[in-house]
């Protein structure tokens, strides 16, 4: 299958007043045409700025220090702003974590929604006004001529993600990029949108990826899951192998987080203990070893390389190596 | 239960929203964000608030603590129906109860610190100053999962779920009676979930808090619940303690609701069945008469475009606003 977006090494910065954020430290990963690949991980892991980086909209102290993005066999980390104008929106789009400042607060919603089309899909202005219209009830927004008439704030927090998700889908674009897309939806839209996400994939070949913590969405959705730590990709499977046979602790502490959803009785939570790494002075070593309980000498001093498990499947802890004791993930499906 | 232990009653609460048009700028209708909810929360107990998106949690937790003006209704909390005080009156009740907000980016002030946006509480009201606020300010930090050296930056620097550990730090920092959460994990990564769900129960514990939580994920919500609320545009539907309405869901929105929670398990979520709901979603603007989800609802008679049916007691507390029962 051909590769549609490649990524190779990428590191990413942002240069504060107290000095080098390394929010992305090294970063490869892959996408097939018409596949949907879930990116889960740790608040603050670089999730986003990863994906910034993709459209190259990072804010002004943010910078590429390193690295190549192909969308297909073009490297956007040469393209310049012109380039890119043309394929955000259109090739590539993006569904941004937070509506409301992705929101113009001063424009109207069938204003915001409509712009793009008019300007990607070559459409005049009544017919844009219809397809908007059109891609608000699809996302399940009633009486969207009405609504197409108020501004952001007028709208509830899961109406406003719900706008930026047809705005996405507008165009049918290539890539979809969605960040974290439905976490201020109840479970029956989110079920709606994931549908027409999969619609979306099967009819016009879009190639997903979808940044969530809800590793219940990333089950349903994906074949193929991400694991971001610390401004690194720690483990990389298929998605039953990610679930059933994962190869890092990281890895084994988000699934093991989860309320159990099949007992009466409350329960303490198990959060992996400890703070994530500062990106200011990231560890040397694996940036999960302070938090991780099977620590050994090297992890502290060496970064693991991304050992191959399996097809598909890679993981970057040294427990992979073969001389280091075998352990297996205290967590078991099956338990809960 | 005795009467005693209600820390809060809510009684028919509304809140209508004007929406204007034209150069006069008059009133042509009205979204019906909160329209007839009704509870009650016992001290140092949780009461979870689900419901589709856009159906009035957000308007119900911000007119419980006069963030909004009711429409109609009694807030009565531990005692006094606050709905109707002035300003000046609520004064000692902004401190007793803090929210901590849905939009982690909207509510943060761009141009304080962290520190200053975690300590604005404490200086309006005149807790602490000097080392004694900056400790403080520092304590609550480390506690959400922050550190002390975050207190010097701005809130642009922080991912979104650092953003909202920030929020979840500024709504203790007064240490209120009760808080109305929204969403207040919803941008988190899971295993920090678990970390402020336990804060959250821990400091319960100490502090005897009583929460309003607000929240899409219904098995967090099941987690953290005593009880559990189901709103539908603007109206609630049933209310039973939490375990009850896990395993006896009566409205059939409920039914659906709990249908769709996406399982973390790659192969039963594959063989999940959901009730999918068919048929128009109504919008609070101008809603028509009868129940609020008899255009989606299977089990539709013709009583429920007639009347709307009544939040009763259909025994040991659960409580469903439904003609089937
Ligand atoms: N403009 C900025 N200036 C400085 N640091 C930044 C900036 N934007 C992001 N960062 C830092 O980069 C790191 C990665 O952030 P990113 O937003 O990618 O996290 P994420 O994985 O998407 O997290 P979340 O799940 O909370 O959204 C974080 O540590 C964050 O503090
Ligand atoms: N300030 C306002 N002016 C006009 N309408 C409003 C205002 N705030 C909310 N609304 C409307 O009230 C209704 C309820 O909104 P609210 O934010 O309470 O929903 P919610 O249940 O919190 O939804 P979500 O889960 O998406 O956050 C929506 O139809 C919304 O458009
Ligand atoms: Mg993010
Ligand atoms: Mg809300």
């Amino acid at each position: 299958m051909e590769k549609l977006l490649q990524v190779n090494d990428l590191k990413t910065s942002f240069f504060t007043h107290v000095g080098e954020v390394k929010a992305v430290r090294g970063v490869s990963f892959y996408l097939d045409k018409g596949e949907a690949l879930g990116i889960v991980g740790e608040s603050g892991s670089g999730k986003s700025i990863t994906m910034m980086s993709i459209m190259k909209l990072l804010s002004d102290n943010g910078k590429i220090i390193n690295g190549d993005i192909y969308f297909e066999g073009k490297n956007l980390v040469k393209a310049d702003e012109g380039e890119m104008e043309k394929i955000r929106g259109n090739d590539i789009s993006m569904i941004f974590q937070d509506p409301m400042t992705s929101l113009n607060p001063v424009l109207k919603i069938g204003d915001q929604i409509t712009e793009p089309i008019i300007k990607h899909k070559n459409m005049n202005k009544a017919e844009a006004y219809k397809r908007a219209a059109h891609m608000l009830s699809l996302v399940g927004i009633p009486s969207p001529e009405d609504r197409m008439k108020q501004y952001p704030h007028e709208f509830s927090g899961g109406m406003r993600q719900r706008v930026m998700i047809a705005m996405a889908l507008s165009c049918d674009p290539k890539l979809l990029i969605a960040d974290e897309p439905t976490t201020a939806l109840d479970v029956t839209i989110q079920a709606q949108i994931l549908e027409l996400m999969k619609e979306l994939r099967e009819k016009i070949n879009t190639s997903i990826i979808l940044i969530t913590h809800d590793l219940g969405v990333v089950a349903d959705v994906c074949s193929r899951i991400n694991v971001m730590y610390g401004g690194l990709l720690v483990e990389t499977a298929n998605t039953d192998d990610l679930f059933y046979d994962s190869r890092h602790p990281y890895t084994w502490g988000l699934l093991g987080s989860v309320p159990n959803p099949n007992t009466l009785i409350r329960e303490r939570l198990k959060p992996i203990e400890g703070q994530p790494p500062d990106l200011l002075n990231p560890p040397k070593g694996c940036p999960f070893a302070p938090r991780c309980e099977y620590t050994m000498k090297i992890c502290m001093t060496d970064r693991p390389p991304m050992f191959e498990i399996g097809e598909n499947h890679k993981a970057a802890c040294w427990l992979n190596h073969k001389d280091a004791p075998k352990v297996s993930s205290p967590f078991k499906r099956g338990d809960k | 239960m005795g009467e005693n232990k209600k820390l809060i009653e809510i009684n028919n609460l509304k809140k209508y929203f004007p929406i204007k048009k034209g150069i006069l700028n008059k009133t042509t209708s009205l979204v019906k964000a909160v329209d007839s909810v009704s509870f009650t929360i016992n001290k140092g107990e949780t009461l979870g608030l689900v419901g589709e998106s856009g159906c009035g949690k957000t308007t119900c937790g911000r007119t419980i603590i006069k963030l909004y003006e009711p429409t109609d209704g009694q807030i009565i909390y531990d005692g006094v129906d606050i709905a109707k005080l002035s300003n000046k009156e609520m004064v000692p009740y902004r401190k007793k109860m803090q929210m901590i907000f849905q939009d982690p980016y909207a509510s943060l002030d761009s141009r304080m610190t962290v520190g200053d946006i975690v300590g604005e509480a404490i200086d309006i009201h005149k807790l602490m100053s000097g080392k004694e606020r900056s400790e403080r300010i520092h304590y609550l930090l480390e506690r959400v999962g922050l550190n002390s050296e975050h207190a010097n930056r701005y809130p642009h620097e922080f991912s979104g779920g650092q953003r909202q550990r920030i929020g979840i730090a500024r709504a203790l920092a007064v240490q209120p009676e009760f808080i109305i959460c929204d969403e207040p994990i919803s941008a988190l990564d899971v295993s920090i979930q678990a970390q402020v769900v336990n804060m959250l129960e821990d400091l319960q514990s100490d502090f005897g808090l009583t929460y309003l939580f607000i929240a899409h994920d219904l098995s967090m919500v099941k987690h953290i619940s005593n009880k559990v609320g189901v709103m539908y545009l603007g109206v609630m539907m049933e209310v039973a303690e939490s375990n009850e309405l896990y395993t006896h869901p009566m409205h059939p929105y409920t039914q659906a609701l709990l249908s769709a929670i996406p399982v973390p398990d790659p192969k039963i979520t594959r063989g999940k069945k959901r009730i999918v709901l068919e048929g128009e979603i109504p919008s609070p603007i101008d809603p028509p008469p009868g129940c609020r989800f008899k255009g989606r609802c299977k089990f539709a008679k013709p009583i429920c475009s007639e009347i709307t049916p009544e939040l009763k007691d259909i025994g040991s507390g659960h409580f469903v606003a439904c003609h089937l029962y």
